[in-house]
């Protein structure tokens, strides 16, 4: 008996050439631990930028062409050259942010940079499978370098109990996720995303109590991934104990990423079944858009905030995968995008705030911030009224593009809270600014940790925002096209 | 629903075998207390201080990557067994498997995980 083996062809190999540079290139780092070099070298951040450019080149280099590898376990689509690209350009943009806070924190240099690209690594992973199976190792290799990125600041006790509270909360959404995957294999007879699609439209067995348990465990999986209400709870703190290079990484990648899996199994795989989620998935909608919306008001350290504030978008992207379809998926994809270069921005400027080791991240902290550093004070401004949804900036056009569908889709009420919560949510957004602005600095004044490949960061993060504020139709378009061939 | 009887049956069995060692164990056995019959070890050595002490981190070390090898090594089986159907596709990516988990090995040494003092 001789088995089959796939056969890797040369435009193959390009489009694995993210997962194939992403490997290589923290494997180089692993071993590079053999010719040590002095703390403050930016050896670990140079290998990343070339690297993280090496996978985002390969994948542009066959964008136009759909594979599917490893006998559909692995597909090369539009939805996956989005992300993975999406996923890069996060990546090199939290090094560039790492640069210079790593090392004044004194965070290793080769492990934490292995760790990153190994995330990242996992996120490509989550957005290219569409299996079941390759979607959990995409997750786990995510999450688990995850785990380790944020308690990375040792000697931090709360850096040690973010980590430690993710940790164990993350392994049981990771148990309810496997446990869902195996109640939907026993349902469909298949972790192949097509197959299960397959099976379900020619089944009569949709409401099959064994396939809705599924669905539930697996929806609670990624909800925590996501942060979504209920399962929200890790995200201030885990937000707050991390190194803020890692807070701006994670709650933009990761974010993504999990949202990347969640379209693809609920849009492609369970598509067919939209009446037996849409409902559920709009009830947690509703409670996510609240309840983070609402927390964030009371907060005073703006590294919780922005984690509430992350839990209220995660509600307004629940609002997109809701509305489904190639439209709702697009706003999705685009809302990411946005939401990605807006949040890394906000935190970015809180990576510059305070000297050496201090953390000088609470409102009183920026009091007078925008007089002392004009520009500092204008760049988290406009970062604020993006997340707050204000024209002309990036973050109006995404919030105005996805209740825009969410509204021809039918769900009203949806709409109307996710509106109500928007204008909630400017409240607290603003505070940041009129603290800036209005208030009487600290009676010791925060110190800014100038550093150029922060700066660079920064400036690639608002022009962006400004950009897609004004100039929005060419990465929408590119977002109707990515989704093209999900469903 | 049929195909799941034996499991049923089997849920049974072992209920009631367990239940039945255990409650015949406590109806039948001589109680004859005393203070030593009532330590921990009977017949071992005497109990000494709490069991939650604080012991050293390398303990877990050497565990976590004793369980990596080993799983390494459980991998290695089925495809020594299938080893002629796979040919050559499957010695190349067992090659690229063992090469992968051969980096971290290298790293450990470096870090001198494997050196207890």
């Amino acid at each position: 008996m001789s088995v089959r083996m796939p056969v890797l062809l040369p435009v193959d190999l390009w489009a694995l050439g993210a997962v194939i540079a992403l490997s290589v290139g923290l494997m180089v780092m692993l071993l590079l631990e053999w010719a040590p070099v002095r703390p403050g070298s930016p050896r670990g951040a140079i290998l990343s930028l070339l690297t993280l450019a090496a996978a985002a080149g390969s994948v542009l280099y066959v964008r136009d062409v759909a594979r599917s590898l490893f006998g559909g376990m692995f597909v090369h689509d539009g939805f996956t050259v989005f992300f993975t690209i999406l996923f890069c350009a996060v990546a090199a943009l939290a090094v560039l942010l790492s640069w210079d806070y790593a090392r004044r924190t004194r965070i290793g240099q080769s492990e934490y940079y292995m760790l990153l690209l190994s995330a990242t690594l996992g996120m490509i992973l989550m957005a290219a499978s569409n299996d079941l199976i390759t979607i959990f190792l995409g997750l786990e290799l995510m999450s688990l370098a995850l785990y380790v990125l944020v308690g990375i600041r040792r000697a931090r006790l709360e850096s040690n109990e973010a980590a430690l509270k993710y940790f164990l909360l993350g392994a049981f959404a990771s148990g309810f996720l496997l446990y869902g995957i195996a109640l939907l294999y026993g349902a469909t007879g298949s972790t192949n995303l097509t197959r299960m699609a397959e099976f379900l439209a020619a089944s009569p067995l949709q409401n099959n109590p064994l396939l809705i348990v599924g669905g539930l465990l697996l929806l609670t999986g990624f909800a925590f991934k996501i942060a979504a209400v209920p399962f929200h709870m890790w995200t201030p703190d885990a937000y707050e104990g991390a190194p803020t290079s890692v807070t701006a990484f994670m709650s933009a990648g990761a974010k993504a990423a999990g949202f990347a899996a969640l379209l693809r199994v609920v849009l492609h795989a369970l598509g067919g079944v939209h009446a037996n989620w849409a409902p559920m998935l709009s009830a947690i909608a509703m409670l996510t858009m609240t309840v983070g919306n609402v927390t964030a008001l009371l907060q005073i350290n703006l590294k919780r905030m922005l984690a509430y504030s992350s839990i209220a978008h995660a509600g307004y992207l629940l609002v997109a995968v809701v509305a489904g379809g190639h439209e709702g998926a697009s706003a999705a994809l685009f809302y990411l995008a946005v939401y990605s270069v807006m949040n890394l921005g906000a935190f970015g400027v809180l990576t510059l705030l305070g000297r050496g080791q201090e953390e000088r991240v609470t409102l009183s902290d920026v009091a007078g911030l925008g007089f002392r550093h004009p520009l500092l004070g204008v760049t988290l401004t406009v970062f604020m009224l993006s997340l707050g949804g204000i024209p002309p900036t990036a973050g109006f056009m995404a919030k105005v593009y996805l209740f825009g569908v969410a509204l021809k889709a039918g769900w009203i009420p949806l709409v109307i809270v996710g509106v109500l919560n928007s204008v909630v949510s400017v409240f607290y957004y603003l505070r940041v600014t009129v603290a800036m602005y209005m208030e009487e600095p600290a009676l010791e004044p925060v110190g800014i940790s100038w550093a150029a490949p922060g700066v660079i960061a920064l400036m690639v993060c608002l022009a962006l925002t400004l950009w897609w504020g004004v100039q929005a139709h060419a990465l929408l378009a590119l977002a109707l096209r990515s989704v093209q061939g999900l469903m | 629903m049929r195909e799941y009887l034996p499991i049923l049956l089997f849920l049974i069995v072992a209920a009631v075998f367990a239940g039945s060692t255990i409650g015949m164990s406590s109806l039948i056995v001589p109680r004859r207390r005393n203070a030593r019959k009532d330590s921990a070890y009977e017949c071992g050595v005497d109990p000494v201080g709490n069991a939650r002490a604080r012991f050293t981190i390398k303990f877990y070390l050497v565990a976590v990557v004793f369980i990596l090898f080993d799983i390494e090594a459980v991998f290695l089986y089925p495809w020594a067994v299938t080893f002629r159907q796979l040919g050559l596709y499957g010695l190349v990516e067992m090659l690229l498997f063992i090469v992968i988990l051969l980096v971290g090995y290298v790293y450990l040494l470096k870090k001198r995980a494997f050196e207890w003092d």
